[in-house]
């Protein structure tokens, strides 16, 4: 009795096996198949493809060329430098100690003096009014201390605090911080920021709906298929697994071919920009997509394929009855 | 096996296709269903097939009454009938093995079982050595077979066929219907849709008369 049982629960395990290797058969099944299916249907599941990479990629670009534009004004941030100008009977040795004195400031990183006889011999060789200047009696330009604030100072009340104490000082006659057209700036990469997101969302559902009406139109062509696998008593599940499938490898090659796209216009900019970065002394270097970057895309780009067919399949084979 | 209880089917746009129809088959049993076209076979068959739903009466299957039964439970219910038509539903892109495994591989057979059950299947309707041929480049009677064989492959419990002899020559039909009787002596229950009378009679099994959607006589 009990062996009995044994081997019925035996039998039961194994069947539950079996069904279960032949649940995953009819996945890779799908999973191959569906490719074997795009591919054997060459030009209009390139054009197809094409389309939606070139949707995906035109997102791309304008994301990358956003995060690259970013990278400069990162840059910019980090050097929210303040110059004080100090009043004139504040000779050069008494700037230079009340900048060593600033140096030791809590919120303050760096210091630079910029005594008046300096600036007068960079501005005499830089400007080429150096003969202009000669002619003058006496040095019109002031002693000068550079102060970098600490990184900490992001915020701008922080950072109007300092400013306001170090023009509280006897000594300082003004203060100037460059922070206008870098907060302009920075307002500009915020609506491109958002544009980003808009056009993204946008082209995410171009792909949605370019995926989805590629499979109803194949849904439509195998229609014979899908009526006989209804009435041989083949679920929704099992029926809409193939088309599934057609929708993943679209949206992933596609996702894939914009990756492609991107990197190559990337590639051909690149000289250009270097050059131009290099006429501003600049380190600047072109960012590609990284490599979660490059994940992501693809996940989102077969992400939106499939759940386009999936809506359009949820529908669809509801409605395909028998003549 | 199947029970009909006033069954009624009323389509919105075509008006009666079946007033208060009302028979029983016994497990095992083999029977014709006839009439003219029109009459109402074609539905009749629709509602067992869960193709339809009926209006109003009962159909009980089995046991089970699929009068109004959820879309989701169709399926596993299907998967107890073999549907058998006039004009085969083969898939045409795919050989004759993998049309005759369709039914197996939607239910979640291993392999080796479908392998197995595909050949005993084409075996019994004489088309073991034609597996990887395609329909196309079959005999009419030839696909008709390969229809009969995916519509046992499964073991149902009920046959249905419609018009099953509809494009076969004498020979053939009575070839078919040989096998239907086969099935019916292992306990299948067989339902023919057909309006070849002459074959009817010869056989002598009971028959079902349908008109104007009314059950005249079974």
């Amino acid at each position: 009795m009990t062996m009995k049982r044994q081997t019925h629960s035996k039998h039961v395990g194994q069947r539950l096996l079996e069904k279960f290797q032949a649940y995953l058969l009819n996945h890779a099944h799908g999973l191959f198949s569906s490719l074997g299916r795009l591919s054997r249907a060459p030009v209009t599941s390139s054009m197809t493809i094409l389309v939606l990479a070139v949707a995906i990629a035109l997102a791309g670009c304008f994301y990358i060329v956003v995060v690259n534009i970013q990278q400069l004004t990162g840059n910019l941030q980090a050097s929210n430098q303040m110059s004080l100008f100090l009043i004139d009977s504040v000779n050069e040795a008494a700037g230079q100690k009340l900048a060593e004195q600033l140096a030791r400031h809590d919120h303050v990183e760096n210091i630079k003096f910029i005594g008046k006889t300096q600036a007068m011999d960079e501005f005499k060789a830089n400007s080429g009014f150096g003969e202009a200047l000669n002619a003058l009696e006496s040095n019109p330009l002031p002693n000068v201390i550079q102060v970098l604030p600490k990184n900490v100072l992001d915020d701008r009340v922080a950072l109007d605090a300092l400013m306001a104490e170090f023009r509280q000082m006897p000594q300082v006659e003004f203060v100037q911080v460059d922070m206008q057209w870098v907060e302009r700036l920075q307002a500009i990469m915020r609506i491109a920021n958002r544009g980003v997101t808009l056009v993204g969302v946008l082209l995410g559902f171009a792909v949605t709906f370019i995926t989805g009406n590629t499979i109803r139109l194949e849904l439509h062509n195998r229609q014979d298929e899908v009526f006989i696998s209804k009435l041989v008593g083949a679920t929704h599940a099992f029926i809409q697994r193939p088309f599934l499938y057609t929708g993943f490898w679209l949206g992933f090659i596609a996702g894939f071919s914009a990756w492609l796209i991107i990197t190559i216009m990337l590639l051909i900019v690149e000289t250009p920009v270097e050059q131009l970065s290099g006429l501003y002394n600049s380190s600047f270097q072109l960012l590609y997509l990284s490599f979660s970057e490059f994940v992501l895309l693809l996940m989102l780009a077969s992400g939106l394929a499939v759940l386009g067919s999936w809506a359009v399949l949820h529908y669809q084979l509801r409605q395909i009855k028998p003549q | 096996m199947l029970r009909f209880e006033h069954v009624c089917k009323r389509y919105p746009d075509a008006g009666d296709a079946l007033i208060d129809v009302s028979f029983r088959l016994a497990r095992g049993e083999m029977a014709f269903l006839t009439g003219r076209s029109g009459a109402g076979k074609s539905t009749l068959l629709k509602l067992i097939a869960m193709m339809e739903q009926c209006t109003r009466g009962n159909v009980m299957l089995d046991g089970k009454d699929i009068t109004r039964i959820g879309e989701g439970r169709i399926p596993y219910l299907r998967r107890n009938l073999g549907l058998i038509f006039q004009d085969y539903k083969l898939l045409n892109d795919r050989t004759v093995f993998d049309n005759v495994a369709l039914p197996l591989i939607v239910s979640g057979y291993s392999h080796q079982d479908i392998a197995r059950r595909v050949r005993a299947a084409l075996d019994k309707v004489s088309l073991l050595g034609k597996e990887k041929k395609h329909p196309l480049s079959l005999s009419g009677g030839e696909q008709q077979r390969v229809g009969i064989a995916r519509a046992i492959v499964n073991k149902p419990k009920m046959i249905l066929a419609d018009e099953p002899t509809g494009n076969l020559d004498p020979d053939l039909s009575a070839e078919v219907m040989h096998m239907f009787e086969q099935f019916m002596q292992v306990g299948v229950t067989v339902l023919i849709a057909t309006h070849d009378i002459e074959l009817i009679n010869r056989l002598g099994h009971r028959v079902l008369t349908l008109e104007h959607g009314r059950l005249l006589a079974g």
